[in-house]
């Protein structure tokens, strides 16, 4: 029998300690031990990116990673996406674009586009592509889901210039 | 797919990884990205009894020129290569190589040295660390060696490193002036392995005339391998179209193709010739642009 291993992982920004065997697979650390749902579990082969998860903020396939090398770090899966109980951005595109259409990929899809979002703000089509090439969707759905990324990154875009605006208003009422 | 048990280690730095390796001996295997390892272990084609994760060792991570070559840890991810700059600047065969590997998940977590220290034939890197006559730095305990990309492949899943040894670095001469090089992959999608994939490096002369060109190909025998008569036939010749036309035959003469799910053999050698031609081209186009 293996030795066991104790590991903090920080889950959604909250710490989480556990002792797992050395064996389990993040996925399963994810669902089965903290219960958090929202990651699937596809191919189990680390073909089809449904259990993708932000690892210190890269996607990684929580299939393909055991929950020791995790010790340590922190991971955000689907269920931290949403702030303050408001959607993300991409939650919402994916609402209004018609982005999934059964949804098994859909928290692999949002969390590849989240990372790309961070690192690109304004990706072309084919960058969107590029990014979310590690996530199958069954249901062929890419149109609308390179729609939905195009839609949060707009909106995004607008409220960052909005919250721009607000803070020169700011600084004119100030100096006046 | 549950992997079968071991247990884990997690040292700090390489000697103590060196260490734990001596003591745990063939029941022991080094888990660097674990993108292949894993994979292997969930379908029992791999089962260590013991995993030392070197994830911890940063300063296996880097990406350098220094003293006339480029060095790069073992422990540099493919997605560290994609966003260097000194990579995108001034190597784009390997840029080219990086970005084909697995999607951007796996990529994010695959190691270089993992891709070479697998030897699994069918990866990306070691067809191109041939063409740009790399060598790997393994180390023991009995201290650190250099070993030349084109003696470590031995055979399929079989390289050169010796038990109680880790691939730490990978170094290549910086090219000389007038030298460009390019992977080319076939690939039936992405993150699928390649059908056949080809690295070419040349370097000219002022006249467009190639002095040397290395040759490299991927999956198509048990080893990466070097189309060695490709290389001797340009030596000395323009790189015009018919040139590039007989070497990518005769790269096509030095691979041994099987026939599988992702083709037959005939066409993984047509296959051969024409991205030999594609690399050849666009090496020369970049050689001439550098």
């Amino acid at each position: 029998m293996a030795i066991k291993k104790i590991v903090r992982i920080k889950v959604n920004g909250r710490e989480q300690e556990t002792e797992v065997e050395p064996r389990l697979l993040l996925v399963h650390f994810i669902r089965d031990v903290l219960g958090l749902t929202g990651t699937h579990v596809g191919c189990d082969t680390s073909n089809c990116g449904v259990c993708t998860v932000l690892l210190d903020g890269h996607p990684v396939k929580s299939c393909t990673v055991f929950a020791v090398q995790a010790d340590g770090h922190g991971i955000r899966t689907i269920e931290g996406v949403a702030q303050d109980g408001q959607l993300h951005p991409l939650q919402e595109g994916f609402r209004e674009e018609h982005g999934l259409q059964c949804g098994f990929c859909t928290p692999g899809m949002i969390l590849s586009a989240y990372a790309l979002l961070e690192k690109n703000p304004h990706p072309s089509e084919e960058q969107i592509r590029w990014g979310i090439s590690g996530n199958l969707c069954r249901c062929t759905g890419y149109q609308n889901i390179v729609k939905a990324v195009q839609y949060a990154a707009a909106r995004i875009d607008r409220e960052s210039q909005e919250h721009d605006s607000n803070k020169d208003q700011t600084l004119v009422s100030n100096a006046g | 797919m549950i992997p079968p048990a071991f247990d884990y280690s997690r040292p700090q730095t390489l000697s103590e990884a060196v260490a734990l390796l001596q003591q745990y001996g063939d029941t022991a295997k080094i888990l660097s990205g674990g993108q292949s390892l894993i994979p292997m272990m969930k379908m029992r084609l791999a089962r260590p009894e013991y995993l030392i994760d070197i994830n911890q060792i940063a300063d296996l991570r880097y990406i350098k020129e220094d003293n006339g070559y480029l060095k790069i840890g073992g422990l540099t991810r493919e997605a560290d290569l994609e966003s260097s700059e000194l990579i995108r600047s001034k190597y784009p065969i390997i840029l080219d190589t990086a970005s084909v590997i697995a999607d951007p998940q796996v990529r994010n977590l695959a190691t270089v040295g993992g891709n070479l220290a697998h030897g699994d034939p069918a990866n990306d890197h070691p067809a191109t660390m041939l063409a740009l006559e790399a060598e790997v730095i393994a180390v023991g305990p009995h201290g650190a060696r250099s070993i030349p990309v084109k003696e470590f492949f031995l055979g399929v899943f079989t390289t050169a490193l010796e038990h109680g040894e880790i691939l730490t670095e990978v170094r290549l001469p910086v090219p000389g002036e007038r030298s460009g090089g390019a992977y080319f992959k076939l690939e039936r999608k992405v993150g699928d392995f390649a059908t056949v994939g080809v690295a070419t490096q040349v370097t000219l002369d002022g006249e467009g005339v190639c002095r040397r060109a290395v040759v490299g190909l991927t999956n198509v025998g048990a080893t990466p391998l070097k189309a060695g008569s490709a290389e001797e036939f340009l030596r000395g010749k323009a790189l015009d179209e018919e040139n590039i036309k007989r070497a990518a035959d005769l790269a096509a003469e030095a691979a041994e193709p099987s026939s599988d799910l992702r083709g037959p053999a005939d066409y993984k050698l047509a296959m051969i010739r024409e991205l030999t031609k594609r690399a050849l081209t666009r090496a020369g186009e970049r050689a001439g642009s550098s």
